[in-house]
């Protein structure tokens, strides 16, 4: 008999059109990069029971399973059922039959970088933050693309995403424990942006300058930098690649603290819904945005959030990148 | 004379303190360490007991309580300067055995080090008492034992820390009163660590000669040591500063003469007038502090100056392990005497 498939209904429980005529592809996701170990015995025998034996380790750090017949759907489903369990239901996500596989995939998998766990510079725990907007905003027919990061060093790529996530640390000094050794100093203005200056022997900040690297707290012997015990996050917004424009995310928000950020994304779901091209087969967020300007989306996200005093919101956004069409002037 | 009380009790007992005494202790700074969602313990000034960090030790030495990190020593103006002032209470330390023999090290390079006293330390240093907090295990990086630290009898009281109760031994008499109707009375003597894991062979000094100075085993630390300096400021025993005029923005003739720690391996302070760095090199500053501490100190005053705290190992981003050095120091000297032989 010929094989007759609902691609639509396909996509959405996670699994791909292949390439391959008849063999699927499974996209499992890792929210923060972070699971346990043993998870990965799944993956394996997957791999080798249904699929071509690899595993494809994608960029959002998922896994893909290739070379699945779409005819093992099912019982694929029921393999990778404790996986969604634990990692996703377990973690509060609304999924409400594991035996059925992942209920959507349009919001991809939210990615982190590695975190306080392990870092030295991080200023947070990713993987928390991922899971925790994982349980927000999954599961999600909407393409939106979420990574956090710990840091500006920003090894997760935040800046190529929908919406980043960057730690800050609003580092305190305590003058009397500062031997005026110039390492802060230094530092910050070799590494990053030169916020720091001596004055009369002792340490001088420019708020307006200081990123919230956290830089100056690992580099001081004497422990006279620290962080705010409050958490504070930096979130740039429609980065994106693709055959259009390619950019950088740009900075949306500056030291707003966790809920914030969560709330604006949630607000950023009501956006999709209500400005999204529906003739089209799916629109990314950003391409929204570039329709119906920054000024309108930001009215929208910022919808019933409250800034703390710290906080700071870009006027305009440009979000600049460069045009494809342009390649057409090249030589 | 021995005392049982209650942690309940305890606080009764430094609440009657804290009327003649400012009483520090390492205590935990939340979410204050080096990396995000660390701590930080350090001294400071405690309220209860519950404050005091004693399962772990201390990131940072209580030196900085009678050798402040920064300190104005005299105000001055086009015409007359006038002393700095410290409070007027008496201080109470909490600290463990290493220290309380790190504070005899600074005690001698203050206090004992020429004719003259240093009357900035002394007159801090004067109002000082001692609780010493037993310490029967040590932690990580710990070597008291290899340099005789792990023991000491001055102190007014000691104190065996539990989860509710705190065990006391009173020496000294002018703490009798605080204690009367406080706790049931008992025999209690505190008890000290008879063996680190980490062990330290120290060289015998004699046997330290200037071609030393140049051997090739200090070569490695030009490439490890970054120069940060964490090392020197977590020690107890290290106390170099260094002295500068700050004259005031608003009124450039009036200013302050202050004080702040130096340190060997801190750049900054390496740094020569006329532009030139001495001990540039890194290694070289590492032989320098590690001959100061078990060398040259030793040389005068007759005890090394290092008291096995650990703390300059718990702190080395680098994993320079300053045990580990004097243990090769030791190791050098044998290998090149049987080599001579
Ligand atoms: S982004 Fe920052 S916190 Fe995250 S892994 Fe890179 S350096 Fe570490
Ligand atoms: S947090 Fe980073 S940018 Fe800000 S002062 Fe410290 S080192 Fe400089
Ligand atoms: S690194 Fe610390 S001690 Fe050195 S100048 Fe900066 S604040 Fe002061
Ligand atoms: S050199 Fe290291 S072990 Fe010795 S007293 Fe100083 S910090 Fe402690
Ligand atoms: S020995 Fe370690 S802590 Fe000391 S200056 Fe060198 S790198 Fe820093």
């Amino acid at each position: 008999m010929s094989m007759d498939l609902n691609v639509k209904a396909i996509k959405k429980n996670a699994f791909r059109i292949t390439k391959v005529r008849g063999k699927t592809a499974l996209r499992i996701r890792v929210p923060g990069g972070l699971i346990e170990a043993k998870h990965l015995q799944a993956v394996k025998e997957i791999a080798e029971q249904y699929g071509d034996g690899t595993v494809h380790i994608t960029i959002r750090q998922g896994f893909e399973i290739p070379g699945i017949p779409f005819e093992k759907m099912d019982e694929v489903n029921q393999k990778i059922a404790q996986m969604i369990k634990e990692v996703e239901i377990d973690n509060g996500v609304d999924i409400d039959n594991a035996k059925k596989g992942y209920p959507a995939s349009g919001t991809r998998n939210i990615s982190a970088c590695i975190g306080n766990e392990v870092c030295p510079f991080a200023n947070y725990n990713t993987a928390k933050l991922a899971q925790r907007i994982e349980r927000e905003v999954f599961p999600n027919d909407y393409h939106v693309k979420i990574a956090v990061t710990g840091c500006p060093n920003d090894c997760i790529k935040a800046h190529m995403q929908d919406f980043g996530i960057i730690g800050m640390a609003d580092t305190q000094y305590e003058r009397d424990r500062c031997v005026s050794c110039e390492a802060c100093v230094k530092n910050c203005s070799l590494r990053v942006t030169g916020a720091l200056i001596m004055h009369n022997g002792k340490v001088r900040k420019d708020e307006r300058r200081c990123v919230g690297c956290g830089e100056c707290v690992l580099t001081c012997p004497t422990a006279a930098w620290s962080r705010n015990p409050e958490k504070f996050y930096k979130l740039v917004i429609m980065g994106r690649t693709g055959k259009k424009n390619p950019r950088l995310a740009q900075p949306f928000l500056e030291w707003v603290d966790e809920e914030t950020i969560i709330k604006v994304i949630k607000n950023t779901y009501e956006y999709i819904d209500k400005y999204i091209d529906r003739s089209l087969p799916k629109e990314h967020v950003g391409y929204i945005v570039d329709r119906t300007g920054y000024q309108v989306f930001k009215e929208y996200a910022l919808k019933g959030v409250v800034l703390g005093p710290k906080a700071r919101v870009a006027e305009h956004i440009n979000f600049g990148g460069y045009l494809y069409e342009r390649d057409g002037f090249m030589k | 004379m021995g005392y049982r009380l209650s942690n309940e009790k305890f606080n009764k007992l430094l609440d009657g303190l804290k009327g003649e005494y400012k009483i520090y202790a390492p205590i935990r700074f939340p979410k204050r360490g080096r990396f995000s969602d660390t701590d930080l313990i350090r001294y400071g000034e405690i309220n209860k007991v519950e404050d005091v960090v004693w399962i772990e030790k201390s990131n940072y030495s209580p030196k900085e309580i009678v050798f402040p990190i920064t300190q104005t020593l005299f105000y001055f103006t086009e015409d007359e300067f006038k002393e700095s002032m410290v409070h007027n209470k008496k201080i109470l330390i909490f600290l463990r055995p290493c220290d309380i023999n790190g504070m005899r090290r600074l005690d001698t390079i203050f206090l004992n080090n020429g004719p003259i006293k240093d009357v900035y330390y002394e007159r801090l240093r004067e109002k000082v008492k001692f609780v010493m907090m037993e310490c029967k295990d040590g932690f990580e990086n710990c070597f008291c034992v290899s340099t005789n630290s792990n023991y000491t009898q001055d102190y007014s009281i000691a104190v065996r820390f539990t989860s509710n109760e705190v065990f006391c031994e009173l020496k000294d008499e002018s703490f009798q009163q605080f204690f009367s109707n406080l706790g049931t009375e008992m025999n209690f003597k505190p008890e000290y660590i008879e063996e680190n894991s980490v062990k330290v062979q120290l060289p015998e000094v004699d046997k330290i000669t200037t071609e030393f100075f140049n051997h090739d085993m200090w070569k490695e630390y030009s490439k490890r040591c970054i120069g940060c300096g964490r090392c020197n400021m977590a020690c107890i025993t290290c106390s170099c500063f260094t002295n500068s005029d700050i004259a005031y923005e608003e009124n450039p003739n009036a200013g302050e003469r202050r004080r702040v720690w130096a340190g060997c391996h801190i750049d900054k302070f390496t740094d020569m007038a006329g532009g030139h760095s001495f001990r540039q090199d890194y290694s070289s500053r590492m032989r320098f502090k590690t001959m100061h501490k078990i060398y040259d100190y030793k040389k005068r005053f007759g005890e090394h100056m290092c008291v096995g705290c650990g703390r300059c190992d718990d702190i080395c981003p680098e994993y320079i392990s300053f045990s580990n050095c004097i243990n090769k120091v030791s190791k050098t000297l044998k290998e090149d005497e049987s080599n001579a032989q």
